[in-house]
């Protein structure tokens, strides 16, 4: 398939289900409430290494924010609804509590929600007072700063990790900056998050490896310095370097959506081909065949 | 049109109306509406003696007339909208649970005692222990919101266990007299011995307050939680501005006879 001058393998993204949550975070400016994002959703690019996936969605204006100050809302996913909770916990006590000026609130609605206020009240020890506003319970926690604010309880939601796009140049350079235009363009959708550096990972993995205990290593097949080596290889011969963009979202539609925005932005700023990351269909339950994204595609 | 109560005349003595709620009227005949018992001082009569019956709500009721001898109405409402078009008795909002209760007029004595939920809106004034405790009742108000667009008199959230409770004008004397926990936001003053005896809790002045000497100074902040109710109140009608709402509060613990847990916080000025 061909989308302008790009080929689009005719290929899908697996994607699967993951548990995610949206936290708000404010502060007295933009800058500290990115301060405080950045950290919370720091080495968090995998669930293989960091237990976890979190990435910044975007700023809110302070008309968006319960307290009317600037913000950010970060959205994080976990494997399960235990290590969600538990990965909601920690980073926003490490990474939130600790900055100056910030408050933290849930940023979803739902029905299911995990104790997250609740506990870091404890670090008050005992001189905490909470606050109940509009059926919603808040925390106020002394610290030598003033007081950090959090609500109790946090919305998580089943969501979907693993949508992904592969994107191909002749060289490094050329890759990267159609890689850039991709993530720009897939930043534009609500309820996504690209949780790897910059939102690109140039090291996309395979599943296992050779040596015992490592549960991923590298996807030679696409490593464009073995494609002599490799008899499997993927990588077509004026192929220099690759890119993968990995998004995870609130919703299939999210996804689908951030992808096809993507896919169309690569190919605009020059990709050769544009690919996608599957295990033949066996593992996860979205497929998200990249015929269907783009209407301009073309066989 | 929402069902509609109109009073023909005022009684000549209290007329108690327990049970006229949005929700307790719901789905009765008109029939069955006029026949509802109310007390007229300590005799029993039926409510078409007063009221007029007209309408049709759906989960809306209104209540019109000179209602300043009529008492209890909305206590107990678990939802719903009721509108008194006018002044209302005492115990208007008792022991609500839910729903809203809008008084388009002034309120008599113990409006909302013993709230547990639900929104009670006073476009008027309000009496003494707006939201507060019945003699003898170690709790008052246990949750849902009171908000008073003109002034409030003594004893305003006495014993207030959880909820809201917010004045646009003055509060007078005893306001959050030995509360336990809960809010009080009084926009414009507050009258002497304020937060006496409090546990827990949040008392906030807009302007300058004399306190009881049992109340210790912490410091000067802003605290990031009262953002939160501040922009609450004001969506809700409450005159505030972006200097209240950003602005500097003086936090006072106290009272000191008790656990000294709670605070009386003054705004001190914008930005």
């Amino acid at each position: 398939m061909r989308l302008a001058d790009t080929e689009v393998v005719d290929t899908f993204a697996e994607a699967f289900p993951m548990w995610g949550a949206r936290i708000v975070i404010t502060a007295d400016s933009r800058a500290w409430a990115h301060e405080a994002a950045r950290s919370l959703t720091g080495f968090a690019t995998s669930v293989i290494g960091c237990k976890c996936e979190a990435g910044i969605e975007r700023e809110l204006d302070p008309a968006e924010t319960p307290d009317g100050r600037p913000g950010a809302s970060a959205l994080l996913f976990a494997t399960d609804r235990e290590g969600l909770a538990k990965r909601l916990v920690e980073r926003v006590g490490q990474s939130v509590l600790t900055c100056p000026t910030t408050a933290c609130f849930n940023g979803l609605d739902g029905e299911e929600t995990v104790d997250v206020g609740g506990q870091l009240r404890f670090f008050g020890d005992g001189y905490q007072a909470s606050k109940l506003l509009d059926g919603r319970r808040y925390w106020r926690v002394p610290v030598m700063e003033g007081e950090f604010l959090v609500e109790e309880r946090f919305a998580i939601a089943e969501g979907v990790a693993g949508g992904n796009i592969i994107i191909l140049s002749r060289d490094a350079a050329g890759a990267l900056r159609a890689a850039e235009a991709a993530a720009a363009a897939m930043r534009t959708v609500r309820d996504v998050i690209l949780p790897f550096p910059g939102g690109i990972a140039r090291s996309g993995s395979k599943v296992g490896s050779r040596y015992s205990g490592l549960i991923a290593s590298t996807n030679e097949s696409l490593c464009p310095t073995l494609r002599a080596q490799v008899p499997d290889t993927d990588v077509p011969p004026d192929v220099g370097s690759v890119l993968e963009i990995v998004i995870d979202g609130l919703t299939l539609e999210a996804v689908r959506e951030a992808m096809a925005r993507g896919l169309e932005a690569a190919a605009e700023a020059g990709a050769s081909h544009v690919t996608a990351g599957n295990y033949g269909g066996n593992l996860g339950p979205h497929h998200i065949a990249l015929r269907d994204l783009v209407p301009g595609l073309r066989d | 049109m929402p069902l509609t109560l109109t009073l023909r005349e005022p009684p000549a003595v209290p007329l108690e109306t327990e049970g006229l709620t949005p929700d307790g009227l719901a789905g009765r005949s008109r029939g069955e509406i006029e026949a509802l018992t109310v007390w007229h001082g300590n005799r029993r009569a039926q409510l078409a003696d007063f009221f007029a019956v007209s309408g049709n709500g759906d989960g809306e009721l209104r209540v019109e007339g000179d209602l300043r001898r009529v008492k209890f109405l909305g206590a107990g409402m678990t939802g719903g909208r009721l509108t008194v078009a006018g002044e209302a008795g005492m115990h208007a909002g008792a022991d609500m649970r839910g729903g809203e209760l809008i008084v388009e007029g002034d309120v008599g004595e113990f409006t909302g005692t013993g709230m547990r939920g639900g929104r009670l809106v006073v476009q008027g004034s309000a009496g003494h222990h707006l939201g507060g405790a019945y003699p003898g009742e170690r709790a008052g108000m246990r949750g849902g919101e009171i908000l008073v667009h003109g002034d409030a008199a003594d004893q305003v959230g006495a014993g207030l266990r959880r909820g809201l409770i917010a004045v646009a004008g003055r509060i007078g004397d005893a306001a959050g007299l030995r509360m336990l926990a809960g809010t009080i936001v009084a926009l414009g003053g507050l009258g002497a011995t304020p937060g006496a005896a409090m546990r827990r809790g949040t008392i906030v002045a807009m302007s300058q307050v004399t306190l009881l000497p049992t109340f210790a100074f912490a410091c000067s902040y802003r605290p990031p939680f009262l953002r939160l109710y501040l922009h609450h109140l004001r969506a809700l009608g409450l005159p505030l501005t972006d200097e209240q709402i950003e602005g500097r509060y003086a936090r006072w613990s106290g009272d000191g006879l008790e656990l000294r847990r709670g605070e009386i916080l003054i705004y001190e000025g914008g930005r």
